[in-house]
């Protein structure tokens, strides 16, 4: 409040682009109504269609613009599955390529003038990782039986540092998720309200003096945010990606 | 005591106030949004939403065209290159049919060349072999007629000689036996 009445009104409010409101009035957030939450999200889906659909119905030998980009999509996420966690884990493409198209495009999408970013929360990203925990979990007991605890019990290590080891192991296994979901949201949430601050002084120059020297400097400022989050935005959806891909080679392959 | 508890008390009411006021300013509030748990069902509700829409339709349609288009141009390439290599291979058949044919001709042309100067040889031999016996069947002719020219000569030298023996005889008044000159003569010729 202070700080809003000495700015003269320069309002500081960077989280407010965080808020899930109604779409259609109302205060009240049931589970089921329509939010910007769900818009963005709709548009995130439409979106994977035009690209992944649209854009390759012409199965041309030479590919269009669209379709090379719906290509390359698909070969880099399958060229990493294979990669990372072995031929055997090619069955489960489809769904880390949801994931990951689901991320790329909400973290781009988000990046638009007045849009809302669905993986900057909490929220969606811990469903997201407990998702990718789950499965992980439940591939590995059931490709592996009790032998997915090997995971945890180090056999290079002497054996007295074992049962120490296993303790690490355990604990670092369940923050694996933690990590996992708050590393996205953290991110997207991070770059997007430093956005917001430095925008909040962009308009210093009507107020006072001072302005002629920060106007200029705060959108600076921000060009350069926006650039480097048009980076992070990629940069955490391959990230997301390639540690699910990390997590299901320990689940498909727990001895090495 | 009953000081802290009005304190404790005043506290709990800001508190409440403060709350309310948080309430009420919700569009506003300086917290995290993200932390609204009223918020997760829905967000919850609606990612689950989304992410088996874009799973239905990446798994049912996207991918399998994706992988389908990829499998076909591998295909198509896989496909001309070895079809550049037959062509290649046709090629380098016809460049060696063509270079046999080539050394073919040319063996046919030195054969027909052979030939020709083998023909060439026997015409001319025989020519030459006629032009020989021509010429020898002249020079026997010749040396036939030379004998004759001998012959008659030394016929006639033989009879002039007789004549004139007989022309001596004669002349010295003797009356000589033809025969006898004659024989005469050729006794002398001999010797």
């Amino acid at each position: 409040m202070a700080t809003e009445e000495q700015s003269e009104g320069l309002a500081f409010h960077p989280m407010d682009q965080f808020i899930v409101k109604p779409l259609f009035g109302g205060d009240h957030v049931a589970w089921y109504t329509p939010t910007n939450a769900t818009l963005w999200m709709a548009v995130t889906v439409l979106a994977v269609i035009a690209l992944f659909v649209l854009g390759t119905r012409g199965r041309a030998i030479v590919p269009s613009r669209l379709q090379s980009i719906a290509e390359m999509a698909y070969g880099f996420i399958h060229k990493m599955v294979e990669d990372v966690a072995g031929k055997d884990a090619l069955k489960f493409f489809p769904y880390i390529f949801t994931v990951f198209c689901f991320i790329v495009f909400s973290n781009f999408l988000g990046l638009l003038p007045k849009a809302f970013t669905p993986t900057s929360h909490i929220a969606v990203t811990a469903i997201l990782a407990m998702a990718v925990f789950l499965t992980v979990t439940i591939v590995g007991f059931v490709k592996n039986g009790a032998g997915f605890l090997g995971l945890f019990w180090v056999s290079s290590a002497p054996l007295a540092l074992r049962p120490v080891l296993a303790l690490i192991e355990v604990i670092s296994y369940f923050v694996r998720p933690v990590s996992h979901s708050i590393r996205l949201a953290g991110n997207m949430m991070a770059g997007h309200a430093v956005i917001k601050v430095f925008a909040a002084f962009a308009p210093l120059v009507l107020f006072s003096g001072i302005g002629l020297a920060v106007t200029p400097l705060s959108i600076l400022a921000i060009t350069a945010m926006y650039g480097l989050e048009i980076l992070v935005a990629f940069i955490q959806a391959y990230v997301f990606t390639i540690l699910t891909c990390v997590y299901l080679k320990d689940a498909l392959h727990p001895h090495h | 005591m009953a000081n802290t508890t009005q304190e404790g008390a005043e506290t709990a009411t800001e508190a409440a106030g403060h709350a309310a006021e948080a309430a009420g300013h919700a569009a506003e509030s300086v917290g995290m949004p993200q932390l609204d748990i009223a918020t997760f069902p829905n967000q919850i509700f609606w990612l689950v939403v989304a992410l088996i829409l874009i799973y239905l339709v990446l798994s049912r349609v996207a991918l399998p065209r994706i992988s389908g288009i990829i499998a076909d141009r591998q295909g198509k390439i896989t496909n001309d290159i070895a079809a550049a290599e037959e062509l290649k291979l046709k090629a380098e058949e016809a460049e060696k049919a063509y270079n046999q044919a080539l050394v073919d001709a040319r063996a046919e042309a030195n054969k027909i060349v052979a030939e020709a100067r083998a023909e060439i040889q026997k015409d001319l031999d025989k020519a030459t072999a006629k032009a020989d016996a021509e010429i020898a069947a002249k020079a026997a002719e010749s040396a036939k007629r030379i004998e004759e020219v001998r012959a008659g000569a030394a016929k006639n030298v033989a009879e002039v000689a007789r004549d004139t023996a007989e022309a001596l005889v004669a002349a010295f008044g003797g009356s000589a036996d033809a025969k006898a000159v004659a024989a005469a003569v050729t006794a002398r010729l001999k010797g």
